[in-house]
């Protein structure tokens, strides 16, 4: 067995199914990685009742991740299993937003990350749901139901630690603007979402915003946070340019598989 | 003359039956159902002398969903059908629509607050103490809160009654 996958891809995939799963490895990503993130709370959260939904909630996204995954795998020559895609690429195989693979902070700074993608996921899987490819829309429209639980929370908790102390309000503003230059990466056009939308298969990833800014306006003036003006985005996961921060969390996650090659329950 | 396609249908159990098996195999989770009960058999079919379940997974992650697969086909090799293929259906997604109506009373009996229909979770914080709102499964009352979007499975919420004082789960509408 090969210590390392690789799936690097700088141009786009001449054939549909290539771009299919392409397509659903960027989605599985973005999942698998959150997940992980939020599954480092597990045991540390502040109450219990926390403790259990994020661990719940990590759950959904991983087993979402797995679906995706799957897929990617299933396209092309070589086969791959959703195992080895999670843990035996390389972080320049990822292609995950950075924002999801930025370390958590406070609990209150997880909570609004978790909640600007969940606000950007639920769009895009809706549309999905819609798609003709049988194959993204039937995952699309199981995830879709979880997602919308996702963001309800979040977006709850993101109001009340907001509108809280003046503690957690100066904390949830100081995420907001440390998170806000991450968030523009998940409304960029590669040539892959332009081929896949251009297709009728997938959303340009453009056309989620509005909604996106919609639901995000309504949660923060809850909240009493204010967005930054400022439209910079850093960008690169989706061509597998990563931040420090990746690497580490895949020492932690594929360790096993590292150590133990093929191993398995 | 006999078939024998006809012969090796006369010694296969009628679907009927697997059915009434089914419905003596337990979730897991909530043993109080059974897969019957939960909605998630979608479909019983013969091909050939194998039997094909499909099943759709509650949550994408559940883990009990390979653990339900195992207690399938133990439960069917207990009645003689050795060859069963289990196929993952994830459309239409699983709702909570599907949990039968015995279902829906064995999960108030077992104290779980079945779900409402057409309440997401937003809906839901607001029913709280009103008409309509999640009953406590214990005393009847309406009188409940919401203590955690989540509770021990990824299907349920934590709630207490504020009438006689109990915690319990709801089970999500889903």
């Amino acid at each position: 067995m090969t210590s390392t996958l690789t799936v690097t891809r700088l141009e786009l995939p001449p054939s549909p199914e290539a771009r299919l799963a392409a397509y659903a490895l960027a989605l599985g990503d973005d999942a698998l990685i959150l997940g992980q993130r939020l599954s480092e709370w597990i045991g540390h959260t502040p109450v219990l009742e926390e403790d259990i939904a994020i661990a719940n909630t990590a759950l959904d996204l991983i087993g979402r991740a797995k679906l995706w995954l799957e897929l990617a795998g299933s396209l092309g020559e070589e086969k791959r299993s959703a195992d080895e895609l999670a843990f035996l690429r390389d972080a320049w195989d990822f292609r995950n937003l950075l924002l999801v693979e930025l370390p958590n902070g406070d609990y209150g700074r997880t909570l609004l990350r978790e909640f600007l993608f969940d606000a950007f996921e639920v769009e895009r899987l809706a549309a999905l749901a819609r798609s003709p490819e049988p194959r993204l829309a039937e995952i699309a429209a199981k995830a879709e139901r979880e997602a919308r639980y996702h963001v309800a929370r979040t977006g709850d908790l993101v109001i009340r630690l907001g509108d809280g102390t003046e503690e957690s309000h100066a904390r949830m503003q100081n995420a907001l603007e440390d998170l806000w230059p991450y968030v523009g990466e998940m409304f960029l056009t590669d040539e892959l979402d332009a081929a896949l939308s251009g297709a009728g298969l997938a959303p340009d990833p453009a056309a989620l915003r509005p909604a996106w800014e919609r639901r995000v306006g309504e949660v923060l003036e809850a909240a009493t946070l204010t967005a930054p003006s400022s439209t910079f985005t850093h960008r690169g996961g989706r061509r597998g340019v990563h931040t420090e921060h990746l690497g580490h969390l895949l020492a932690e996650m594929q360790f096993l598989q590292r150590a133990y090659p093929g191993g398995t329950w | 003359m006999v078939d024998e396609a006809e012969k090796e249908a006369a010694a296969r159990p009628s679907l009927d039956e697997v059915r009434a098996w089914l419905a003596e195999v337990p979730d897991p989770e909530i043993p109080v159902l059974s897969v019957l009960d939960l909605g998630i058999v979608r479909d019983l079919a013969w091909d050939g002398d194998t039997l094909v379940v499909a099943l759709t997974p509650t949550y994408t992650a559940c883990p009990a969903t390979s653990v339900i697969a195992l207690d399938i086909e133990a439960a069917l090799a207990a009645h003689g059908i050795r060859a069963i293929r289990i196929e993952r259906r994830l459309s239409p997604p699983w709702t909570t629509e599907w949990i039968t109506p015995e279902g829906r009373e064995k999960l108030r009996a077992y104290g779980i607050a079945p779900p409402l229909a057409g309440v997401g979770v937003e809906r839901l914080a607001r029913l709280s103490g009103k008409a309509g709102g999640v009953v406590c499964p214990h005393c009847g009352s309406n009188e409940t809160e919401m203590i955690s979007a989540f509770g021990s499975t990824p299907c349920k919420a934590a709630f207490r009654c504020r009438a006689c004082g109990e915690p319990f789960d709801y089970f999500k509408c889903h």
